[in-house]
């Protein structure tokens, strides 16, 4: 099923434009009140809007909400409170009149694809977010929507958690075959589970493209100002450390990276995971000396150029800690690079 | 086990003083203050004449029709005015106008209206259920999140189908708490009514012992009362527990 957005208007909506290819996940990526969940809602027919959503060519703008036949996980996923899991999943097929024997037969098999059969009896009360995640998107796939669409759905879950279920989830969208939108603000899970990601900002869609161009070669304005231009280490070689580890030799330096044994030519960080601190920070690794070159404020922070001895890296230091480490061209600082933000290529 | 003696035990210790405190006149005006035992026998005898179970058998009567009449008609005005805005907006004035009477204000007028009969008690209990159940569903319904609705309307269900699957079932905590907080007001209301208004009944018994200073039938109309106030809220309760305890 193809999705297409043609000049949506209302009170979020500035005129987006958006096309989503047929069986493809597509994230929505952006700031808080940027108009991702908005545009989630016009495609599920939940708020009113100008311009016109089309299906496979057809537009669907006088279609209801219940007849779309969109898949929706909300945010807080929104279980029935007082339907135990089975029931839960079995809503939709209920409400579209199908059998008692259709119900059960599809219940069953989302139970066993999402693995949650043990929890067939159970209240959302009693599981637990990842859990509960589950459900609803079982519930959200039980009627075979034509589109599936996820607002945040692994916010309120702890990383590991939400990390192995986006695995699962990008592992069995692709199996399905449903075109997903996916919103998160999150650019490491956008880049996880994008085929290709659009970058939102006030209610138009600034940058739309594969993860990788989305990231290296972010668009000026907005998009960079959101995402940040990220900092591109050229890596010369790599030694391997064992446990998902490698130490890459970045122009002289010696940078701990995640490692999923593929040759690593490129190593990525943006300038909001690269921390700076007057004092040597406690950790071991990733840790290097610098001197800073040059600061350029930006809206409610500031961009600092730290020279590591042949290597440059950009910092976004939030204004605050700006003026409380009082950062000036030459002061010495120390530089942290997050061991999980960071994100190599080959 | 242990429980329910430790909740026993100051009922028995009450029953115990007022037993003592009666025996040994020690009170002023102690010929009307007779001892539990003396009620107790009092009790036995109203019943075994069978004055006791005629009038509790008219009380509750009138109680049972005027609630479920009530409780049944507020819950579907309830469900209307919660679920459709311009019910909501039409019912809502009116509602609010009548809503603040007390059910025994109504009482002369339905006198006059309706003469002294089985539908003057029926008709009090019948106002006293029915606006507060009526705007205890009306909350129950307004508080069920927007989100849960869209997620049902995405997943194909109808606004009928909604309201009886969705909307309803997250309103009925509310609801209960409506009905559990009248089952019990009922009663009471329904003593005062044939206390002043009624020739039979447990509140018409109740004001006929004090004609005849009978102070021991009149607490046993008072225990009566009590008993019957408790057993109707922890029916309702019960009834709550069963139908939505599991997902509460």
């Amino acid at each position: 099923m193809e999705i297409e957005l043609k000049d949506i208007r209302n009170f979020v909506c500035q005129g987006t434009n958006l096309e989503v290819h047929p069986g493809e996940l597509l994230v929505l990526l952006g700031p808080n009140g940027a108009g991702k969940t908005t545009l989630l809602n016009v495609i599920a027919g939940l708020v009113s809007y100008e311009g016109s959503v089309l299906f496979d060519g057809a537009p669907v703008d006088a279609v209801p909400a219940r007849e779309r036949k969109v898949g929706y996980v909300f945010q807080d996923l929104v279980l029935f409170p007082h339907l135990d899991v089975s029931s839960n999943i079995a809503y939709g097929l209920q409400a579209t009149g199908c059998s008692k024997l259709e119900v059960d037969a599809r219940v069953r098999e989302l139970l066993d694809l999402l693995v949650i059969s043990h929890l067939s009896t159970r209240y959302p009360a009693m599981l637990s977010g990842g859990e509960k995640q589950r459900v609803a998107l079982a519930r959200a796939l039980a009627p075979h929507p034509r589109i599936l669409l996820l607002d945040e759905p692994f916010s309120s879950l702890d990383s590991r958690t939400s990390n192995f279920l986006r695995e699962e989830l990008k592992r069995l969208q692709r199996d399905l075959g449903t075109t997903t939108v996916f919103v998160t603000h999150d650019l490491v899970e956008a880049e996880q589970v994008a085929d290709r990601i659009a970058v939102i900002q006030d209610g138009v869609i600034e940058q739309i493209g594969y993860p990788e161009e989305v990231l290296l070669s972010p668009r000026p304005g907005k998009v960079t100002e959101y995402l940040g231009s990220p900092n591109v280490l050229e890596c010369l070689s790599a030694r391997d450390l064992g446990h998902g580890l490698a130490e890459v030799d970045c122009s002289g330096l010696p940078v701990v990276v995640p490692h999923n044994g593929k040759e690593i030519r490129k190593v990525i960080i943006l300038p909001c995971d690269v921390k700076i601190s007057p004092h040597r920070p406690t950790s071991k690794v990733n840790v290097f000396e610098g001197t800073i070159q040059n600061v350029t404020p930006l809206v409610g922070s500031v961009l600092a150029n730290v020279d590591l001895g042949g290597c440059r890296l950009a910092a976004e230091v939030p204004k605050a800690l700006f003026e409380s480490i009082r950062l000036r061209s030459g002061t010495k600082v120390f530089v942290e690079l997050s061991l999980m933000k960071m994100r190599t290529r080959s | 086990m242990k429980n329910r003696l430790f909740e026993a035990l100051p009922v028995i210790v009450f029953l115990c003083i007022w037993e003592g405190v009666a025996r040994l006149k020690i009170l002023p005006g102690h010929a009307l203050f007779p001892p539990f035992s003396i009620v107790v026998i009092e009790f036995y005898d109203l019943s075994v004449s069978g004055v006791l179970g005629s009038n509790f058998k008219s009380s509750l009567l009138r109680v049972l029709a005027g609630f479920i009449s009530g409780s049944l008609l507020g819950i579907l005005t309830g469900t209307l005015m919660g679920w459709n805005k311009s019910a909501g907006k039409a019912f809502h004035p009116i509602l609010s106008l009548l809503y603040p009477i007390p059910a025994l204000g109504w009482l002369p007028i339905l006198m006059l209206w309706m003469g002294i009969g089985e539908m003057l008690p029926i008709t009090i209990i019948f106002i006293c259920s029915f606006f507060p159940v009526c705007y205890n569903t009306i909350t129950g319904i307004r508080h069920v999140p927007p989100k849960i609705i869209r997620v049902a309307q995405t997943l194909g269900a109808s606004e009928l189908r909604i309201l009886f699957t969705v909307v309803f079932p997250l309103a009925l905590p509310n609801i209960f708490t409506g009905l559990r907080l009248e089952a019990g007001m009922a009663w009471r209301v329904i003593i005062a009514a044939e206390m002043v208004a009624i020739p039979t009944g447990i509140g018409s018994l109740l004001i006929r012992a004090e004609s005849l200073i009978r102070v021991e039938i009149i607490l046993v109309c008072l225990i009566v009362l009590s008993v019957m106030c408790l057993a109707f809220e922890r029916f309702f309760m019960y009834l709550e527990e069963r139908v939505t305890g599991k997902w509460k």
